[in-house]
C-alpha cells in the first residue's frame, strides 16, 4: 500500500475511533495493559447477589470472591479437602440425646439428638470499606452525592464478628429474604423454623419494624453467640455435611449495617440494593456493577492474610502450581467481567487476546481441539501456536435419563417392568450420543456418582453389569440381549402381549425446537433398536415441572450438579423420602426401595470411611440392578488458557478460584500487540472499486445530461 | 390542530386499558403466578412453602381479576390484575418481579440503545434515499439493473449474516474494530461503528427499493416534466423537487418509529455486546416477570400512539394543504 494512502485511511479510522489513541480493536483502555487484570465475560446477568439468595455458578463467580464463609475447599488437595478460610480452625463438633446430656464423640447414631459446632472466627479480620459502616449515612445521604455509586460515599470499616455470621443465618431464615436453602436448613437448624414463623408474625404485627430491628430482636434457639470470635449452631440429630454447607456463600458473615444503609428508599429506586452491591470481606470487592455491560471487581485493601497454598496434589509442583506457593492473595488487582451474550464474538476476542480464558462451545470445538488416532484429546496448530493450553476435568455432574417409577407401564418394583428398564438401558447408547452431540466431552456414567466424588469405583470393578460385559474388555451389551429381556418383560419384538398392539413410550422435554430436532430423532432411534415407538411429547418449562411435580411424565432427562463433594448429595437423588411426586424432593423418579433408603439413612452420617464406602457399593448395586436412571453421562468440561494466565488448576468444588489466579500483564500486551495488526489493504481495494464505478456513472451521467427532454 | 391533538390524546386511554388486558390475560393463559414463583426461586431445594411466600411478598397471592373474598369495589381492586395496572397510567411501573426499578433500569439502558439506533436511522435514511434517487437517475442504465441486482441480493440475505459476516470480516480479519463491547461518552464511537455500519448496509436492499417505489411514483407527475421542460438537470429535479414531494411517505415510515427508537434491536445488541434495552422484554418474558412485560408493553403501546400523532403532526410541517381538525 501506498503510504499517503495508508495514512489516509489511519487517519481516517482514528478519527473513528473517537480519538483514542488505543488499538484499533481493543475493547478496553489502553492505559490498563499493565495492570494485572483478569478479563472474563458472563452471558447472562446474575439474578441475585445477595449470598442469602444466590445459588447459580454465574452468580456465585462474583460473589464467591465477595464473600466469605467459615471454610474453603483447599485449592490444589485431591480429594476434595476443606480448610477454614475466616474460621480460625477447623469446628469441634458435640453430640447430644433428647435431654441434652452430652455423648461421646463415637456415640452411636441413633442416639444422638443434636450435633453441636463450636466455632471460631480468624481475629482481626475487617469488611471492606463501605459507606454502610458510616452509620451516619444510614440516616441521610450527603445532597452533593451523584447518586450513581456508592462508593463515592465517605467509606469506613469495620472488623468481623461473630454476630455478622448469626445476623446472616437469621437472614437466612427470614420469610422476606426468601433463601433457596430456607426450607432445607429448617429441616436441620434447631430453632430455624420457629424464627421464621415469629418474623413473620413480627412483620404482620409491626409493619414498620425495620428489617434489621426485627431480626436482631430475636434469637434463633440453635445459634448462640458465645463472645466476639465464637459462636454455636446446633443442627437436629447428625449431619456431616452441614460443614459443607459452612463452605458455601449462604454462610458468609454479613453486616447488619449493610441491611440498614440499602434500605434507603432513595438507594432502591436507583436500583442500589444488597442484592448487587455486596458487602464482603473476600479479596475482592464490586467496584463496578453495570450488569447490563460489566462488573468489576478489584482488589479489597482490608483483605486479611491469605497465602497462596505451599503443598497440593503430588503433580502441583510438576504442573507449575506451586510457581506462587507463600505468596500474599489476590494475585491480581482487577476482574472484569464484560457481558458477551453470544459465542462467536466471545472466542473471536478470546483468539485476538481479550479474553484470558475460554470455554469451548460446539461451533469452535473442531476449530480448537484435534483428536489423535488413540483418541487423545489435543489442540489444534492453530491453538499450539497460540500457546494456548488446554485443561479437561471431568465434573461432578450427572447428566441422567429417569423414568418415573410411579408410571404403569415403566415404572414399579416387578421384574417385568425391571427388565424392560434394563432393556432400554443397553439400547441407549450414551457412547454414541457423547460422541454426536457432546463433541466426545463426557464420561458414560456406570452409577449416580461421578468420578471425584467419595463411593465411584473407576475401572472394571465400577462397570454397570446390567448394561456392560467386561469379558473382552468393557463393552455395551448387544441388541440381542436387549431384546431378550424386552421379550421376558412381555414385549417381545416391541409388541406388548397382553394387548397384541405395539410398546409406545412417552418422553416429556422442555427442548423441543428445531435445536433439538437431532437428539430427539437420535432417541427414537435407540428405540427403534427394540421395535418401541417413542412419542416426543414437548412441552414449555411451566408444564414440564407440573408433570414432574405431580408425577406425570414416563420418561425426562435431567441433571445435579453437586453442592458438596460427598456421595450423600448424589444418593439422595434417589432416596425415596426425597420422592418428587410424594414429598415434593428431588427424586424425580420417584425411586422408592426400603433396602436402599435404609442403607442410605446409615450412609449419610458416616465418615468415609470403608465401611461407607461398601454401603455405596451396595446401594450402586441395587440402583443399577433397578435401573430407575439411564445412568447417562457425566460431562467434561473443556477449558483453553493463554499462556500468560496462570495457576489454573480445576477445581469442581471451589468457586473462590480467582485469587489463586496469576496474569502476566507484559506478555499478554505483546501477543495482543502481535495478533491484532489492523490490515487495511482491503479498504483500498474498496475504495479502488468505488472509483471504477464512478466512471461509467460519470460517463452516463453526461450522456443524460446531454439527451433531450422527449 | 391543538384540539385534534387532545382528541388523539383522549384516545390513548382506551387503548391502553385494551393492550393491558390483553397482556394480562395473555400472560396468565401461559404462566400462573406459582410457575413465575418457580421460576424465580430456582429448581434446588423450591418448597411450596417458598413459592407461596414469594407470591405474598409480590402480590402474586391474590385472585387473578375478581376477589370474591371482598365486598364492594374491594372485589375488583384486591386483585393482581387491579393492583399491577393502576401504577402503569401514572406512569409509576414499579419494580420488577426480582426486585429492580424498571424506570431506573429503563433510563440506563436506553442510552446504548440510541447511540446504534439513532446513527442508523439517520446515516441509513440518507444513504436510502441517495442510491434511490441515483437508481432513478440512471433509470434504464445498466448501473440501474445492476443497482437493482445487488439490492436483492441484499434483501435476500439474512440480518444475521451480515453481523456475523461484519464481526468476522472487519473486526477479526481487518482487525479495524472490537468485536463487541461497549463504553460510555465518546469511548462508544469505536464500539457504535461496526453494528451501525453492518444496520445501514443491512437495510440498504430494502430501503432503497422502498424509496425507489415513491420516487418512480412521484417522478412521473406531472411537474417533473414541466421542471424538465424548463431545462433543470435531472439530478435538480430528483434531490430538490421530487425528494421533497415524496416527503410524507418517508415521513411515515420514520416519524412513527423515532419514538420506540430507545428500545433498542435484540440481535444487534446480543451480538455486540451492546447493554440496550433490546433483550429486555424478552429475556423478561423468558424469566416470567410480569412486571416489566406489562410495563414495556404498555410503554411501547404508548409510544407507538404517540408515534402515529407525531406522524400526523409531521404532515403539517411538510405539506402545507394538510390541515388536522
Amino acid at each position: 500500500m501506498s503510504t499517503p494512502i495508508k495514512h489516509v485511511v489511519i487517519v481516517v479510522f482514528l478519527l473513528l475511533s473517537a480519538c483514542s489513541d488505543s488499538a484499533l480493536n481493543n475493547p478496553y483502555s489502553e492505559s490498563e495493559h499493565t495492570e494485572k487484570i483478569i478479563y472474563t465475560a458472563f452471558s447472562e446477568r446474575p439474578k441475585h447477589l445477595d449470598p442469602a439468595k444466590a445459588y447459580s455458578s454465574n452468580e456465585y463467580a462474583i460473589i464467591a470472591q465477595v464473600y466469605e464463609p467459615l471454610f474453603q475447599y483447599h485449592y490444589l488437595k485431591r480429594p476434595y479437602q476443606l480448610e477454614p478460610l475466616l474460621a480460625a480452625s477447623m469446628p469441634t463438633v458435640s453430640y447430644f440425646d433428647y435431654t441434652g446430656a452430652q455423648l461421646p464423640v463415637d456415640a452411636a447414631d441413633a442416639h444422638i439428638a443434636y450435633s453441636e459446632y463450636q466455632l471460631s472466627i480468624m481475629p482481626k479480620v475487617s469488611f471492606q470499606p463501605h459507606p454502610s459502616f458510616n452509620v451516619a449515612l444510614h440516616k441521610e445521604l450527603p445532597l452533593e452525592w451523584s447518586g450513581e455509586n456508592v462508593y463515592d460515599l465517605p467509606l469506613t470499616s469495620r472488623q468481623l464478628t461473630s454476630d455478622d455470621f448469626i445476623y446472616q443465618i437469621k437472614r437466612l431464615a427470614d420469610p422476606a429474604t426468601q433463601s433457596p436453602i430456607a426450607g432445607l436448613m429448617g429441616n436441620y437448624i434447631v430453632g430455624f423454623t420457629e424464627f421464621s414463623a415469629k418474623q413473620t408474625a413480627l412483620k404482620k404485627q409491626y409493619p414498620m419494624l425495620r428489617k434489621t430491628q426485627r431480626l436482631q430482636s430475636e434469637s434463633m434457639l440453635g445459634v448462640k453467640r458465645i463472645d466476639d470470635l465464637n459462636f454455636s449452631i446446633r443442627i437436629k440429630g447428625k449431619y456431616p455435611q452441614f460443614i459443607n454447607w459452612l463452605a458455601m456463600p449462604f454462610f458468609a458473615p454479613m453486616p447488619w449495617e449493610a441491611d440498614e444503609f440499602y434500605s434507603n428508599p432513595n438507594l432502591q429506586k436507583k436500583n442500589i440494593s444488597l442484592d448487587w452491591f455486596p458487602v464482603g470481606t473476600g479479596p475482592y470487592y464490586l467496584q463496578e456493577n453495570n450488569p447490563n455491560r460489566r462488573m468489576v471487581l478489584a482488589k479489597n485493601p482490608n483483605f486479611h492474610d491469605e497465602f497462596y497454598p505451599t503443598d497440593g496434589a503430588a503433580d502441583s509442583r510438576e504442573k507449575g502450581l506451586l510457581n506462587d506457593a507463600g505468596k500474599k492473595l489476590p494475585l491480581t488487582d482487577k476482574v472484569m467481567f464484560s457481558l458477551e451474550k453470544e459465542s462467536i464474538p466471545y472466542w473471536n476476542k478470546f483468539l485476538q487476546g481479550y479474553y484470558d480464558s475460554s470455554g469451548i462451545s460446539s461451533d469452535s470445538f473442531d476449530q480448537a481441539v484435534s483428536f489423535s488416532g488413540a483418541g487423545d484429546v489435543g489442540l489444534t496448530e492453530d491453538m499450539l501456536e497460540r500457546e494456548i493450553d488446554l485443561q479437561t476435568a471431568v465434573t461432578t455432574s450427572s447428566y441422567y435419563l429417569g423414568f418415573n417409577m410411579l408410571d404403569k407401564v415403566l415404572g414399579g418394583y416387578t421384574e417385568k417392568a425391571k427388565k424392560l428398564r434394563q432393556a432400554i438401558s443397553i439400547v441407549v447408547d450414551y457412547e454414541e450420543y457423547i460422541s454426536i452431540f457432546q463433541n466426545g466431552r463426557g464420561v458414560p456414567a456406570q452409577s449416580i456418582i461421578p468420578p471425584g466424588i467419595f463411593g465411584h469405583v473407576a475401572g472394571d470393578k465400577g462397570i454397570n453389569q446390567a448394561v456392560y460385559t467386561v469379558q473382552n474388555g468393557v463393552q455395551r451389551r448387544s441388541v440381542e440381549e436387549a431384546k431378550a429381556l424386552l421379550a421376558e418383560a412381555g414385549y417381545a419384538n416391541g409388541i406388548d402381549s397382553s394387548t397384541a398392539k405395539p410398546l409406545v413410550l412417552y418422553f416429556d422435554t422442555m427442548d423441543s425446537g428445531p435445536d433439538s430436532k437431532a437428539r430427539l430423532n437420535w432417541l427414537r432411534k435407540q428405540f427403534n433398536k427394540l421395535n418401541i415407538q417413542l412419542v416426543i411429547r414437548g412441552t414449555d418449562y411451566n408444564r414440564f415441572q407440573e408433570k414432574m411435580r405431580n408425577g406425570n411424565a414416563q420418561m425426562f432427562m435431567w441433571g445435579w450438579n453437586a453442592d458438596y463433594p460427598d456421595p450423600e448429595n448424589f444418593l439422595f437423588l434417589l432416596y425415596g423420602k426425597n420422592a418428587k411426586a410424594v414429598h415434593g424432593g428431588e427424586n424425580a423418579a420417584n425411586y422408592q426401595n426400603e433396602l436402599f433408603d435404609a442403607l442410605f439413612e446409615t450412609m449419610s452420617t458416616m465418615d468415609n470411611t470403608p465401611q461407607r464406602e461398601a454401603i455405596i457399593n451396595q446401594m450402586i448395586a441395587i440402583t443399577q440392578d433397578d435401573a430407575p436412571w439411564l445412568w447417562g453421562f457425566h460431562p467434561k468440561a473443556f477449558s483453553l488458557h493463554h499462556a500468560w494466565y496462570k495457576n489454573v488448576n480445576p477445581n469442581l468444588m471451589a468457586n473462590n478460584k480467582t485469587k489463586y489466579i496469576n496474569i502476566d500483564p507484559a506478555q499478554r500486551h505483546e501477543y495482543q500487540a502481535a495478533w491484532n495488526k489492523p490490515v487495511y489493504w482491503p479498504l483500498v481495494v474498496l475504495l479502488l472499486v468505488f472509483i471504477c464505478l464512478l466512471m461509467p456513472a460519470y460517463v452516463i451521467y453526461r450522456r443524460i445530461e446531454r439527451s433531450t427532454a422527449l | 390542530m391543538i384540539n385534534y391533538i387532545l382528541r388523539r390524546l383522549l384516545y390513548v386511554l382506551p387503548v391502553l386499558v385494551g393492550v393491558n388486558i390483553l397482556t394480562f390475560l395473555l400472560f396468565f393463559v401461559v404462566n400462573t403466578p406459582d410457575d413465575m414463583a418457580r421460576m424465580q426461586l430456582g429448581d434446588k431445594h423450591v418448597s411450596q412453602a417458598a413459592v407461596d411466600n414469594w407470591k405474598a411478598q409480590r402480590g402474586y397471592d391474590l385472585p387473578l381479576l375478581w376477589n370474591e373474598e371482598e365486598e364492594g369495589f374491594a372485589q375488583a381492586s384486591k386483585t393482581i390484575f387491579f393492583e399491577k395496572s393502576v401504577g402503569l397510567f401514572v406512569f409509576d411501573l414499579g419494580a420488577s418481579d426480582n426486585g429492580r426499578d424498571i424506570i431506573a433500569d429503563i433510563s440506563q439502558r436506553m442510552w446504548p440503545s440510541l447511540a446504534i439506533a439513532i446513527p442508523s436511522l439517520i446515516f441509513g435514511v440518507l444513504a436510502n434515499i441517495t442510491f434511490a434517487l441515483l437508481l432513478i437517475f440512471y433509470r434504464g442504465s445498466y448501473l440501474e439493473f445492476g443497482g437493482l441486482f445487488i439490492c436483492i441480493t441484499l434483501m435476500s440475505i439474512s440480518g444475521l449474516f451480515y453481523i456475523i459476516a461484519g464481526q468476522y470480516f472487519i473486526g477479526k480479519l481487518l482487525v479495524l474494530t472490537p468485536i463487541s463491547g461497549y463504553a460510555p461518552g465518546m469511548d462508544a464511537v469505536k464500539f457504535i461503528i461496526l453494528p451501525v455500519l453492518i444496520g445501514i448496509v443491512g437495510g440498504l436492499g430494502s430501503g432503497v427499493r422502498w424509496y425507489r417505489t415513491l420516487f418512480l411514483e412521484e417522478s412521473a407527475k406531472d411537474y417533473v416534466r414541466t421542471a424538465k421542460a424548463k431545462g433543470l438537470s435531472d439530478l435538480q429535479i430528483l434531490f430538490k423537487h421530487v425528494l421533497k414531494n415524496a416527503l410524507i411517505p418517508i415521513l411515515t415510515g420514520i416519524v412513527v418509529i423515532l419514538p420506540l427508537l430507545f428500545m433498542g434491536s435484540l440481535i444487534t445488541e446480543s451480538f455486540f455486546g451492546i447493554p440496550g434495552l433490546g433483550s429486555y422484554t424478552i429475556d423478561a418474558i423468558s424469566s416470567q416477570d410480569f412486571a416489566i412485560v406489562r410495563s414495556m408493553v404498555f410503554l411501547g403501546s404508548f409510544l407507538y400512539i404517540i408515534g402515529l400523532l407525531l406522524t400526523d403532526i409531521s404532515y403539517t410541517l411538510v405539506d402545507p394543504r394538510v390541515r388536522l381538525d
